[in-house]
């Protein structure tokens, strides 16, 4: 399967992390995300698990989570993105249930995902501070900075 | 969205169907649905942020604070992705415990959704029924791991507790007796033409949905999407022993219960092997792990409700995760709403909605309060004795009579 996905994804393929032979992780361009995702979803037929915001020191990631289950496989896309002003296109035409995760991406860690048809609050009440995004390392644990 | 919206009916933030706050807009035209939406978030915890400020012994029983009825998913969840982040191997023992605590829990949970959902339908012997055979399981958990919900039987690296040899022999006469009344309750519910006439055709989920929201679990398997964690990677003991995933074709609310009540009976499979595989034996329950190395690593567990998914990153320098991303199966069984709802009358939503069994907290242990003095009676140090004799009780009388009906019947 690894090789199949090699194979089909080819250049897209910024850098490759085989952690074992059940946990793969694919670095890919932000540009190609799209493509990439619906080359696993639609034509592989991976079923979607998750997506993961982290904030490190100089840029924000992003790891879209997908699992091949005959395989027992999983496959991590990771995107890099930039500390000022971070987005990224919104997944939704896709994958309909990603909806509700990039929104809690959006208003905790700000990451703007670009094309989103509902892009407002889901966790936190709708009238949280604008700019205040508590999974962010700088702010405490009550949400204050 | 819906221009010149019509009548809105509200199910929640709270709501007999949702004993846990979580808010449904049913847009209705007359009695029909024509759009619904989902506003969550009103019990936000935090956890995922706490985590990052805890150690990694500690956030074990952090994430078992997640949910109250499958307390044990997300802790086994959680150790699979350190032990995949490390590399580290647990001892077959400690496979073959992991496995008895996972699928105890299914067992009490899906009894607990059946009780339920016969509850949301009005038809209140099922859930009679269900809740009273629920009740010796949670009596087994309280023996081998002293406590009734959040059993604090993992660490990383294995289990914390042993189960001894004596009790073995009284585990498998009781869940041979839960077995039969399983069996009673199976075929009560599946031939009965109520249940029959509200629940099949209702809520139906294709194949599709189920791939465009990533639904897991019960809800995936009784669309006919052959999905089980357990199978798929294993972990823990699952791949020695024998048993089968359950799949059915309709995808109805009543696929769905018959999926969990067969379900039961893999799950009594399961822990009769695992029992006997641990009889007379000795062996370690635990390997010491010293040092979490930098690094990310990815833990699954298929829980009641479906696939619970834990990712860990590790610097390697600190004694806390850098990032901890959590996600239980109800995250991804909810939208599906979205698909399942839209077009069916309002008196079916509720059972459609329930149909996923969405997840609430039941662990609230008791706080006696006097009235007049406004305190509390027992302290937290009494409340620990008083359990700890509870235990020790149950222990007793299921070893001496091993009548664990008798209070039943």
């Amino acid at each position: 399967m690894i090789e199949n996905i090699k194979e089909r994804l080819k250049d897209k393929i910024k850098e490759i992390k085989i952690h074992n032979e059940r946990r793969v992780y694919l670095t890919i361009d932000r540009k190609d995300l799209k493509d990439v995702v619906n080359i696993i979803f639609n034509e592989l037929g991976a079923r979607y698990q998750i997506v993961t915001g982290i904030e490190n020191f100089d840029k924000f990631e992003l790891l879209y989570h997908f699992s091949f289950d005959k395989q027992g496989l999983i496959i991590s896309l990771r995107t890099f993105l930039d500390k000022e002003n971070p987005e990224i296109e919104s997944l939704t035409s896709i994958i309909p249930g990603i909806s509700y995760i990039e929104r809690e991406v959006w208003e905790l860690l700000g990451i703007n995902f670009i094309g989103h048809p509902n892009l407002k609050h889901f966790l936190l009440r709708e009238d949280w501070p604008e700019n205040l995004y508590p999974l962010r390392k700088g702010v405490k644990k009550d949400g204050r900075k | 969205m819906v221009e010149n919206r019509k009548v809105i009916v509200p199910i929640g933030p709270y709501h007999p169907l949702l004993e846990e706050p979580e808010y449904f807009q049913l847009y209705c035209d007359g009695e029909e649905v024509v759009d619904a939406e989902w506003i969550a978030g009103y019990n936000h915890r935090g956890i995922e942020k706490l985590s990052e400020s805890k150690h990694y012994d500690q956030v074990t029983f952090l994430v078992e604070r997640i949910c109250g009825i499958c307390s044990t998913s997300h802790p086994i969840a959680y150790c699979n992705s350190i032990e995949d982040l490390c590399g580290i191997e647990i001892p077959e023992r400690a496979k073959y415990i992991r496995s008895i605590i996972g699928e105890l829990e299914r067992l009490h949970s899906h009894l607990l959704w059946v009780g339920l959902a016969g509850h949301f339908l009005g038809y209140n012997t099922v859930f009679m029924w269900a809740w009273k055979y629920r009740e010796p399981i949670l009596d087994m958990f309280e023996m081998i791991t002293g406590n009734r919900n959040h059993y604090a039987m993992l660490r990383i690296g294995g289990v914390r507790r042993d189960i001894e040899d004596e009790d073995v022999p009284i585990l498998k006469k009781t869940l041979s007796e839960i077995k039969d009344k399983v069996k009673m309750l199976t075929e009560a519910v599946l031939d009965d033409p109520v249940l029959s006439a509200r629940l099949k055709g209702v809520g139906i989920l294709t194949k599709d949905d189920i791939k465009n929201y990533g639904a897991v679990g019960p809800v995936a398997r009784a669309s006919g999407v052959d999905i089980d964690v357990r199978r798929d990677d294993p972990y823990a003991a699952y791949n020695l022993v024998e048993w089968k995933v359950i799949t059915t074709e309709n995808g109805d609310v009543f696929d769905k219960a018959v999926v969990r009540l067969l379900e039961c009976f893999e799950s009594i499979k399961i822990i009769e092997q695992c029992l006997d595989a641990i009889y007379g034996k000795k062996g370690e329950i635990w390997k010491e792990v010293r040092e979490i190395i930098e690094g990310e690593g990815i833990g699954h567990h298929e829980a009641p409700r479906g696939e619970v998914f834990h990712y860990v990153r590790s610097d390697g320098n600190t004694t806390s995760p850098v990032r901890h991303k959590i996600r239980a199966p109800s995250y991804v069984n909810i939208p599906t709403f979205k698909a399942s709802c839209i077009g069916e009358t309002i008196s079916d939503v509720c059972i459609i909605l329930a149909g996923v069994d969405p997840c609430y907290c039941c662990t609230e242990r008791i706080a006696v309060y006097d009235k007049d003095k406004n305190k509390k009676v027992y302290d937290f140090d009494q409340l620990i004795k008083k359990s700890i004799e509870k235990t020790e009780k149950i222990k007793k009388e299921l070893g001496k009579e091993g009548k664990l009906w008798k209070h039943l019947l």
